[in-house]
């Protein structure tokens, strides 16, 4: 099974590379950008065919890896 | 803690700096703590673990009485900075750790090894039974510039006594460098105020950035939109200890812009007095 897995900023916390970008694409003349935030994306490849089984063991990958709880939170987006 | 007399010479203590791919501060870390008289090293992680290297490079932990995480962008900062490292120190290493931190030994954690002891929940370290926590407590988040941050800042100490690594500096302010993109202190935004509180209530506060008035300051003397300024904490223990400038780089009086007007006569710079307390600790345990 492959699954998108998607590390996105806590609501609140600031993104300053979100912030950054929305200012360069403004400086570019996109003036209706209302605003920029950033998120990573890690495509998992996984050796398990029971979904439910294979969506706990990549919840255990973010919380001892992808994603540090204190401002990240994540959304598994299953591909197949 | 033994008494004076049972003091250890200093050239028997050996201190350990760890490295991976990608950390590049072990040279200047390892040079110091030489200059003052131990035996210190960099030691790659493998080293402690690892059946696939030669038998006289294998090294064990135990076998050290300090260990220094250094600077540099270990595994690439990949996912986060310090985070994989931390992954691997808690896969292979993680009780030996524990361990040698709940026996006393000091342990250090220099800008990318402060997000290292941070990511291991080595700090803040609240529970001196657990001294690694489950998940992390705090992070060091992207800088509020969004870049990479590279100069000197002016850190008054204000800690009263629990850091053994400052326990000599006494209310000072030093000059270290800072060379990081990722240093903002960030606690949970809903218990931003009990972090706080409870970390000055513990002594654990270190360093704080200032201003040439030797007051808190936003941007640029905060480099990063720390919080409370905050620059550099320790553990409930105070043998962990994780900071982002580099006292390394302020080893010597030829390291600090100044030089030689008003230093010229000392050897050592500000950054002298982490590593020489770190190794008098040492000699009184």
């Amino acid at each position: 099974m492959i699954a998108d897995v998607y590390i996105e900023l806590k609501e609140g916390v600031t993104d300053p590379e979100g912030e950054a970008t929305k200012k360069a694409l403004k400086l570019l003349g996109f003036n209706n950008v209302k605003s920029v935030s950033t998120r990573k994306v890690f495509r998992i490849e996984i050796d398990e065919n029971d979904k439910e089984k294979a969506e706990e063991e990549i919840r255990q990958m973010c919380e001892k890896l992808l994603a540090n709880p204190v401002i990240q939170k994540y959304r598994i987006n299953w591909i197949s | 803690m033994g008494d004076m007399s049972d003091n250890v010479n200093v050239e028997d203590i050996k201190i350990a700096v760890l490295r991976i791919e990608g950390t590049n501060c072990e040279d200047e870390t390892v040079r110091a703590l030489r200059n003052l008289g131990v035996f210190a090293e960099a030691v790659h992680l493998k080293q402690f673990y690892s059946d696939m290297i030669k038998e006289k490079e294998k090294r064990n932990m135990k076998d050290y009485s300090g260990i220094v995480f250094p600077g540099g962008f270990s595994a690439g900062d990949y996912v986060r900075a310090g985070a994989i490292f931390s992954a691997r120190v808690k896969s292979v290493l993680r009780e030996d750790l524990e361990e040698f931190i709940r026996q006393g030994y000091p342990v250090l954690g220099i800008c990318n090894g402060f997000q290292i002891l941070v990511e291991l929940g080595a700090l803040p370290g609240f529970d001196e039974d657990k001294p690694l926590a489950e998940t992390p407590e705090m992070v060091l988040a992207i800088n509020n510039s969004n870049r990479f941050e590279c100069r000197q800042s002016l850190l008054k100490h204000e800690n009263r006594g629990k850091c053994i690594f400052t326990k000599d500096l006494g209310v000072k302010v030093v000059m270290y460098p800072v060379a990081h993109a990722e240093g903002k202190v960030t606690f949970p935004s809903t218990a931003e105020g009990v972090y706080i509180d409870r970390l000055v209530e513990n002594d654990q506060i270190v360093f704080r950035y200032v201003d040439d008035k030797g007051s808190y300051a936003g941007y640029p003397w905060n480099p990063n939109g720390s919080v409370y300024n905050i620059a550099g904490i320790c553990n409930i223990k105070g043998n962990v200890f994780g900071l982002m400038p580099h006292p390394e780089r302020a080893f010597f009086s030829w390291n600090h812009l100044d030089y030689p007007n008003k230093t010229a006569l000392d050897e050592y710079g500000d950054g002298k007095i982490i590593f020489q307390s770190m190794i008098d600790y040492i000699r009184r345990l």
